[in-house]
């Protein structure tokens, strides 16, 4: 657990500080947001209507732009290697990676979410469905994200590979994110998609480190 | 069935098998495709209320089984490849993908073509559509994964590791993909193909399924073929340029 915790420590340092992704994400998120109204008019009703999906989708994205660097830092210094060959399982330093990923990535999202629902005129009534539904589904993205991350590590073009990999993957949290918000924007039980988007989360976790510790080996072999 | 499988695994059995099948299974291609199309685009009755678009559907529903049955294939095969390191299962799943994203593409195509007259317009986020259409993704993430590395095994290793997260996921996004389109827009979906089908129609489009399976075998043997060729040219290659200083 003392490597779990140092990796972590590691890596939130490493996105913090100067240089790091951290706040870049977050900028990146709250103007991508605020591009959306310019796109589609300054409508209330509108978007009201579509604000849930834009902060969905654009968190999508916000969790993307930093996934590229996640392992291949890690590659090109040597500290994969030590990593897989040290006595600890990949699979918990995999966790480490993503827990770290999702706090600079994903949390900061969940946290300035209501901001944003504000700015999109979202109903008041929803903005914690909103929050709890990006909650639960933003490690997914984290988690699937790592998969493709440590699937492109050498590859040559990998920024635009990532996302392309990564989100048809994504689309059903996405769906089921979204959709509970829509269910009680539309008076439907809530707790159905919040559920589903749970259940994922608990079954994907341990696929999905497993598939990025087996990718992470192919890339040091 | 696994022993045979595992002795398909020797290229040279592969090739001797490949040879001996080709003329059969080409031959079942053009045949029952051809068939099956002058049944289905001429012989067969118009429906009753699509009139001659149902026609588009001798060549959707066949393709869009291929489609599927080929991703399935190619996740097998990429698993068999990672699981017991038989490298002619990589090469084929890698055969096979553009194969199968080509059925996809077929499939959106005229399914396009035949929802422009039927419901009017090119695209509905209906729930088949969606699924189909990230199915395509999912081909296309598979091939430019495999395609992107220098080192060709090692794009075709994570290409395999990609099919088989793919096909984990496919029955998920199925079910989000129904799950949201009825949440979406209820009793809106129309009804394709109606209740049940008649036999005059159900023939061709057996003979023409058939068809596509038997142009799939035939075109995935011709490219597995032609991918071993490559393969062990650039073996020859390295070899040579080592061997020459």
């Amino acid at each position: 657990m003392t490597t779990f915790g140092a990796l972590v420590r590691r890596d939130l340092a490493l996105a913090t500080r100067r240089g790091g992704d951290a706040a870049l994400t977050l900028v990146f998120f709250v103007v991508a947001v605020a591009v959306f109204p310019f796109g589609v008019g300054p409508d209330p009703e509108l978007l009201a209507r579509i604000a849930a999906g834009i902060i969905w989708v654009t968190a999508l994205l916000a969790s993307m732009t930093s996934l590229e660097r996640l392992y291949r830092a890690d590659l090109e210094d040597g500290s994969l290697e030590i990593m897989a060959l040290s006595a600890q399982p990949l699979e918990l330093q995999v966790a480490a990676k993503c827990l770290a990923h999702w706090m600079t990535s994903g949390l900061p999202v969940v946290v300035l979410s209501p901001l944003m629902a504000m700015l999109l005129n979202l109903d008041v009534a929803a903005w914690w469905i909103l929050v709890v539904s990006l909650a639960i589904g933003t490690p997914i993205l984290s988690l699937i994200g790592s998969i493709g991350a440590a699937l492109v590590l050498g590859a040559r073009k990998s920024g635009a590979l990532v996302g392309l990999i990564v989100l048809p993957l994504q689309v059903p949290v996405m769906i089921f994110g979204i959709g509970a918000v829509e269910a009680l924007l539309g008076g439907a039980p809530v707790l159905p998609p919040l559920l589903i988007e749970a259940a994922i989360l608990i079954a994907g976790t341990p696929l999905a480190l497993l598939a990025s510790a087996v990718a992470l080996r192919m890339a040091i072999e | 069935m696994t022993l045979s499988f595992h002795r398909l695994a020797n290229p040279a059995r592969f090739q001797r098998l490949a040879r001996r099948a080709l003329p059969w299974s080409w031959a079942v291609a053009v045949l029952a495709t051809g068939s099956g199309f002058v049944w289905g685009l001429a012989l067969s009755p118009a429906d009753y209320q699509q009139g001659d678009t149902v026609r588009v559907m001798y060549v959707h529903v066949p393709a869009a089984w291929m489609a599927m049955a080929c991703y399935a294939l190619m996740a097998v095969l990429s698993a068999s490849f990672l699981v017991w390191k038989h490298q002619l299962a990589g090469i084929a799943a890698l055969a096979a993908a553009p194969v199968g994203a080509c059925f996809t593409a077929i499939a959106l195509i005229t399914g396009s073509l035949w929802g422009k007259p039927t419901w009017g317009t090119w695209w509905v986020w209906d729930a088949r559509l969606t699924s189909v259409l990230v199915l395509f993704f999912l081909y296309l993430g598979y091939l430019a994964l495999a395609g992107a590395f220098d080192d060709r095994m090692r794009g075709l290793r994570a290409a395999s590791l990609l099919a088989l997260v793919g096909i984990i996921n496919l029955p998920i996004i199925k079910f989000s993909v129904d799950w949201w389109n009825t949440l979406h827009q209820p009793a809106s979906i129309l009804r394709a193909g109606g209740p049940s089908i008649h036999a005059s129609m159900l023939w061709p489009l057996m003979i023409t399924a058939l068809g596509f399976a038997a142009f799939l075998v035939a075109i995935l043997l011709v490219r597995i073929r032609s991918e071993l060729a490559q393969w062990r040219i650039e073996a020859l290659m390295r070899r040579h340029t080592r061997d020459v200083p």
